[in-house]
């Protein structure tokens, strides 16, 4: 039973990942690339941070928290390098598809 | 069935840092290029976390966190040199 759910939160983590850069590999301009990876950081790495917390507390005989330190640093800078990112491509005027409703140009 | 789904996992993250290297080498822009190099270090550290459990040891996990900290910071360097023209004002 807790082999099963490890594997969903495993194979969860593992999809979100690969989501998140397919994402980032197709849509077509960068506002909306800047979209894809997020979900793999959120979604993703949290999911595995949870799976690796669950297996350490199980598997050994001390509780494994030190993984939530990794998840609390990306929930928070996840944000803030976003919007960098937004402000930088704002900043020197990238391309946007045609029908962005109130584009910047 | 936890080693089936890791090597699945393992296949997974493998083909996102691959997908997330061509965005890095094709990206027209330099902010693409940016965004790329944050997806990877994401990844990166997905994979860290899938190679602590499938090794059963926790030495992974500060590789892990060094490598959130350096990118986070690198991201933002990159991000701010393209603000600014500067990174340090």
């Amino acid at each position: 039973m807790f082999e099963w759910i490890l594997s969903a939160l495993i194979l969860i983590g593992a999809f979100f990942t690969l989501v998140g850069s397919i994402g980032l590999y197709k849509l077509p301009d960068f506002f909306m690339r800047l979209h894809g990876p997020t979900k793999a950081t959120t979604l993703g790495v949290g999911a595995l941070l949870i799976a690796s917390a669950l297996y350490f507390s199980f598997n050994t005989d001390q509780i494994s928290l030190h993984e939530v330190l990794i998840t609390i640093f990306l929930f928070i800078t996840a944000p803030v390098s976003a919007h960098l990112m937004a402000k930088a491509a704002i900043h020197i005027k990238l391309k946007q598809v045609k029908r962005t409703q109130n584009s910047i140009e | 069935m936890l080693e089936t789904s890791l090597l699945i996992a393992f296949s997974f993250v493998a083909l996102a840092l691959l997908l997330a290297f061509i965005r890095l080498l094709k990206g027209p822009d330099v902010p693409d290029r940016i965004l790329a190099l944050d997806t990877l270090y994401i990844n990166a550290i997905a994979l860290l976390v899938l190679l602590g459990i499938y090794f059963h040891s926790a030495l992974y996990f500060e590789a892990a966190l060094l490598i959130a900290v350096m990118g986070f910071v690198g991201t933002i360097g990159l991000s701010k040199y393209l603000l600014r023209g500067d990174i340090m004002e």
